[in-house]
């Protein structure tokens, strides 16, 4: 891979511009069709039976209540469950989990499902579900993760993330004149996209068709293809819009696998919607931390050794350990680093990658010791981490691809106001009395590309059509990858018509690790760039054509017109050219992935800087984030609009885990008792406020062709450990466990 | 329970006859009887707001309320607030401040937000931030959506021309 990248890209006139959504008209007038707006004809509703203990078997179900209930068609439990292909024990996919099925009667988490009732109507599936009242045989759940017995995860790609060690681990904590020695907690939260999972499953002899919303089409096809031993090119899924994603809706979950089983044995569409309860279940979720860090500095202050142990809760079937230690790379220049992941086995659903999977929980940790670490060296949080700043990655010494971090410190701590910082706590109040404290964090989040195709249609009349199976989860893909699309040809967006969301399209690949726009809009720009050359080449041969002959020189596209790169004498509208060739539609395709050299030869992140202010309440101890913000360099925009809104969700969430978000477990049946929008708390309006989001201008010539570094899921990280930050600089307390609350500032 | 009951919605200004049985939600009814698949679902506990509509102007959960509780009532949904191809002044304002995301939320709050602006156009900022903290978004656009109920307000003090 050369360092000089092809730089013909044809930038400027879409991509860059805060276009408004192009779903927008559809989704204010509630013509945005979700999953679970779909109900065909001779349809059955099903419901299933969350399990209410976590651990033991189903010794009963009242089957012939729940049959003789009107309206119910049909009773699945693991007894008259139709054979499955696919091992439910087995994990089809690089990205899948166990999962269950009825396979037999073990529980093995609450809100498994232990069965499944088919009816006529929602209504009278739900009763019957309700009177199939399964008995139990109940062992003691453990659902402590303080009284679980740890153990090294064993490194296996997704969900045992590998440690990492570089440097003299011991000399680093040998050479350092002080210290901090810090262990925080983090707890387990739910994703709760705002539309919960649902499936409608059809099939037509052995055709499967699915609405199903779905973060990854191409993958999913493949997962539940292997499920009912089918050819892939069986299953068609349609995911137009998703309510949301997260992280939650990139693998089948067990739920949907039933529904598609209980279709084919009834002949019947089936659809299945889960309650909000019921995404405290088999739906993944962010496992809770335990996170030591030792942090040791020398007399010029700066880093020793960074060296960082996260214990994180798994299932007891199956593996996803947070990555959270892994924050601690990549980050700041350190003698030495160490990064160890442990794991210990619960009886809870298996966790997943939820919004940020590791930086989240890892920055939560690693940014509050760094402030104890300021703090214990006498010096401005800011100007310690400028102080330890990475020229090149630290442990590998690879250079980054792009690094727009101090950037990023200095623009937002001027916005902020960051300067005059009294540098102990409690020193400032409000004119309410109120304590107010400020506080900061770094943002770091890796670049992933995927694979993505794609393929371009020039039409006769010069308009294009674009098509990739890509996602828009609400981050807006629908638009900027056709921003990104329309550039390719050298067209106004809205000449570009683009399909997305459904599976017979070339493989849009995944969207999530903030990697979707890079590696979607990377084949789509390579389709568009086929485009042009074929039009090119066609030019180039017709001798009515003004181009012809310049087959040696490079094409440009612009505005609809095929132009000789550097000639603007020498042009020809795209439809002419199409319209002396038969006026036959022109297409193109391409595909995009990072190259293996380049992953190797750069470190890839985007950066940021979070600067939080909170107001405490002296007696009371309630907190209020009153200013939040973030600044962020993560290369090319293509969309500000888009950009700015993913980034400020991401604060938000970033408020969400330092104060709201807490899944907590009975002791005694495991179960999840704030499982519901009542219990489990996100932010509403009245918590945010004085929010802002800054981009920093950030070119990446390597990261890829478009140089885009993505925009998801940074938000959050930096966010938690700014607010706990400013939470000790206004009360003095050092809380080491989120979501910070009013309890634990009270005891403090 | 089970027997079903025979009733009329008025659904923005249209009738339903409709066959549904008394357990079932209106929310439900007018998703799966009415067609009107506009109204979303988000937590059939009355906490998220996304199935919110207005029934004879006031802002209502309709996963709160049975279908048979609203025969001769004025219910309005999203699907209503355009005339025709003509967004209203706050529809305009959600895509503009882009006040949605995913867009499942988006329902919800735009008929919160119709329903004060019918009910009380004169409200502060802290009411209004009051209000729509009643419902959730998760993506989450809370800025922009204050921003865009705000306009809207505003729009609707300031001029004659009916905000919806």
């Amino acid at each position: 891979m050369p360092d000089t990248l092809d730089r013909t890209i044809r930038f400027g006139s879409n991509s860059g511009q805060p276009m408004t959504r192009r779903d927008g008209i559809a989704k204010v007038t509630g013509a945005a069709t979700f999953t679970a707006d779909n109900t065909p004809d001779n349809v059955l509703h099903a419901v299933y039976v969350p399990a209410t203990i976590a651990r033991g078997r189903v010794t009963s179900l009242d089957v012939a209540a729940a049959e003789a209930h009107p309206g119910v068609t049909h009773v699945l439990t693991p007894a008259n469950r139709p054979h499955l292909h696919g091992d439910p024990e087995a994990k089809p996919t690089m990205f899948s989990f166990r999962i269950e099925v009825l396979q037999d009667d073990t529980v093995r988490y609450a809100g498994q499902p232990v069965a499944m009732v088919l009816g006529e109507t929602l209504e009278a599936a739900t009763e019957g579900a309700r009177l199939l009242a399964p008995t139990y045989e109940m062992a003691p759940p453990r659902v402590d993760l303080d009284r679980a017995e740890p153990y090294d995860v064993e490194p296996g790609g997704f969900g045992r993330p590998t440690g990492a060690s570089h440097g003299d681990i011991d000399a680093g904590h040998r050479a350092a004149v002080k210290s901090v020695d810090v262990t925080y907690s983090t707890a387990p939260q739910y994703h709760n996209a705002m539309e919960t999972h649902a499936i409608v499953a059809a099939w037509d002899g052995d055709k499967l068709h699915l609405d199903v919303p779905t973060q990854a089409l191409s993958m999913s096809c493949a997962a539940y293809a292997s499920f009912f031993d089918i050819p892939v090119e069986n299953v068609t899924i349609n995911s137009p819009y998703l309510g949301g994603g997260f992280g939650s809706k990139a693998v089948p979950i067990g739920p949907n696998i039933l529904a598609i089983l209980a279709a084919r044995m009834t002949g019947r569409p089936v659809k299945l919607m889960l309650t909000r309860q019921q995404m405290f279940g088999p739906t993944g979720h962010r496992g809770a931390t335990r996170q030591r860090l030792r942090l040791g500095i020398d007399e010029d202050a700066s880093l020793t050794v960074i060296d960082h142990d996260s214990l994180s809760e798994t299932s007891s079937f199956d593996d996803f350990h947070e990555p959270a230690a892994g924050a601690s790379q990549g980050l700041y220049a350190a003698g030495a680093l160490r990064s160890v992941h442990r794991g210990a086995r619960l009886d809870i659903g298996t966790p997943g990658a939820m919004r940020a999977p590791g930086e989240a929980s890892g920055s939560a940790a690693l940014e509050c010791a760094m402030d104890e670490m300021a703090e214990a060296a006498g010096m401005d949080p800011l100007e310690f981490r400028l102080k330890n700043y990475a020229e090149t990655e630290p442990g590998t010494g690879r250079p980054y691809s792009s690094k727009a971090l101090r950037d990023c410190y200095l623009q937002g701590a001027e916005r902020f106001g960051w300067a005059g910082r009294p540098l102990a706590p409690r020193q400032m109040r409000d004119e309410n009395g109120l304590l107010t404290g400020w506080g900061m964090g770094t943002a770091l989040f890796p670049c992933p590309m995927f694979m993505a195709e794609a393929r371009a249609t020039l039409r006769a009349d010069g308009s294009a059509l674009f098509e990739t199976s890509a996602v828009d989860m609400g981050q807006g893909a629908l638009t900027a990858l056709a921003q990104i699309a329309a550039d390719s040809l050298g067209l106004p967006v809205d000449n570009v018509e683009f399909r997305a969301g459904h599976s017979s399209l070339p493989d849009g690949g995944v969207a999530g690790g903030s990697g979707h726009t890079a590696t979607a809009g990377g084949a789509l720009h390579a389709a568009g760039s086929d485009v042009i050359r074929q039009l090119g080449e066609m030019a180039a041969a017709d001798p009515a054509s003004p181009l012809h002959g310049a087959g040696n020189a490079s094409f440009v596209a612009r505005h609809g017109r095929l132009y000789v790169d550097g000639d603007d004498s020498r042009s020809e509208p795209f439809a002419d050219i199409l319209s002396r060739a038969g006026g036959a539609d022109l297409v193109g395709s391409g595909s995009a992935s990072r190259p293996p050299e380049t992953a190797a030869q750069y470190a890839m992140y985007s950066h940021g800087a979070v600067f939080a202010e909170v107001k405490v309440d002296p007696d009371l101890c309630q907190v209020q984030v009153t200013r939040l913000v973030g600044a962020f360099a993560a290369g090319r925009i293509i969309n500000p609009k888009l950009a700015d809104s993913q980034l400020l969700g991401g604060l938000i969430w970033g408020i969400s885990f330092a104060l709201h978000e807490e899944a907590h477990h009975d002791p005694v049946t495991g179960r999840i008792v704030n499982a519901d929008f009542a219990g489990y708390h996100v932010p509403v309006n009245a918590d945010v406020r004085g929010l802002e989001v800054l981009t920093v201008h950030e070119d990446d010539p390597h990261v890829n062709l478009l140089g885009i570094k993505g925009v998801g899921e940074i938000g959050i990280v930096g966010t938690v450990g700014a607010i706990g930050n400013a939470i000790w600089h206004a009360t003095g307390h050092r809380i080491r466990r989120f979501p910070i609350r009013i309890e634990d500032l009270l005891k403090a | 329970m089970t027997d079903k009951t025979k009733i009329t919605l008025t659904v923005n200004g249209t009738g339903h006859a409709i066959d549904v049985a008394p357990r079932k939600t209106l929310a439900d009814a007018l998703r799966e009887d009415c067609g009107l698949t506009g109204t979303h679902l988000g937590c059939e506990h009355g906490v998220c707001g996304a199935c919110t509509i207005t029934v004879d102007g006031a802002p209502v959960r309709s996963c709160l309320m049975f279908a048979v509780q609203a025969e001769g009532a004025d219910i309005r949904t999203v699907e209503g607030l355009a005339n025709g191809p003509d967004l209203s002044p706050l529809q305009q304002f959600f895509i503009e401040e882009h006040a949605l995301q995913c867009g499942f939320c988006t329902p919800g709050f735009l008929m919160l937000i119709d329903g004060t602006l019918k009910q009380s156009p004169d409200i502060t900022d802290d009411e209004l931030t009051e209000i729509l903290s009643s419902n959730l978004c998760r993506c989450t656009g809370y800025r922009n959506i204050i921003r865009a109920a705000r306009r809207a307000l505003d729009h609707a003090r300031t001029t004659t021309e009916p905000a919806a």
